[in-house]
């Protein structure tokens, strides 16, 4: 996961990264573990700047997942901030750039909720129903958007 | 490219206030 480009590229540019290891740093483990409720390896925290949890990743998955995965939580960060256009330019990406992973049928539904959080605008949510019908049919996110076609 | 992680992860906390940064919090039993 870590070792990939992208990976590397993503956090670094975008966050401070930083690491407990169960072993190597027992005692910050142990800490920071119950702090943040992550007693299990490898779990994966987005943290804002003031230290509090957006996105939780926990399991190993392969890189192209792992990557869409950061990228959802960088994108859910901005969508909670309010950031319409910016969480919607991060959704798409991943729909764009990463459209097998199994976080681009999650994305592809909040790039239409930011969208039409940004315009107040219903057929930005009728235009995400109609892309699930022809992509990501089958995915519960699919389901979750029938309601607006 | 490597990912530069940090181990001091009050000090990380900290800074990421002050910069306004966001932070990723890996807890690994990789080997180091």
């Amino acid at each position: 996961m870590w070792p990939d480009e992208r990976v590397a590229r993503f956090v670094s540019e975008d966050f401070i990264p930083a690491r407990v290891h169960v072993k190597d740093d027992a005692a910050a483990f142990k800490k920071y573990g119950e702090q943040y409720n992550a007693h299990w390896t490898p779990t994966i925290l987005e943290l804002d700047p003031n230290g509090e949890e957006f996105y939780r990743i926990e399991g190993f998955l392969p890189n192209d997942d792992f990557l869409a995965q950061l990228m959802l939580g960088r994108a859910h960060m901005d969508f909670k901030k309010g950031k319409w256009a910016d969480a919607e330019k991060g959704f798409r990406e991943i729909v764009e750039t990463l459209p097998k992973s199994e976080a681009a049928p999650e994305a592809m539904y909040w790039a239409g909720v930011s969208r039409y959080k940004a315009t107040n605008d219903a057929t930005a949510l009728k235009e995400t129903a109609k892309s699930f019908a022809q992509r990501y049919n089958d995915s519960s996110w699919a389901k979750k958007a029938s309601i607006w076609a | 490219m490597e990912i530069k992680f940090r181990h001091d992860v009050e000090n990380v906390l900290k800074e990421a206030g002050e910069q306004n940064k966001p932070v990723i919090l890996d807890f690994s039993a990789a080997p180091m």
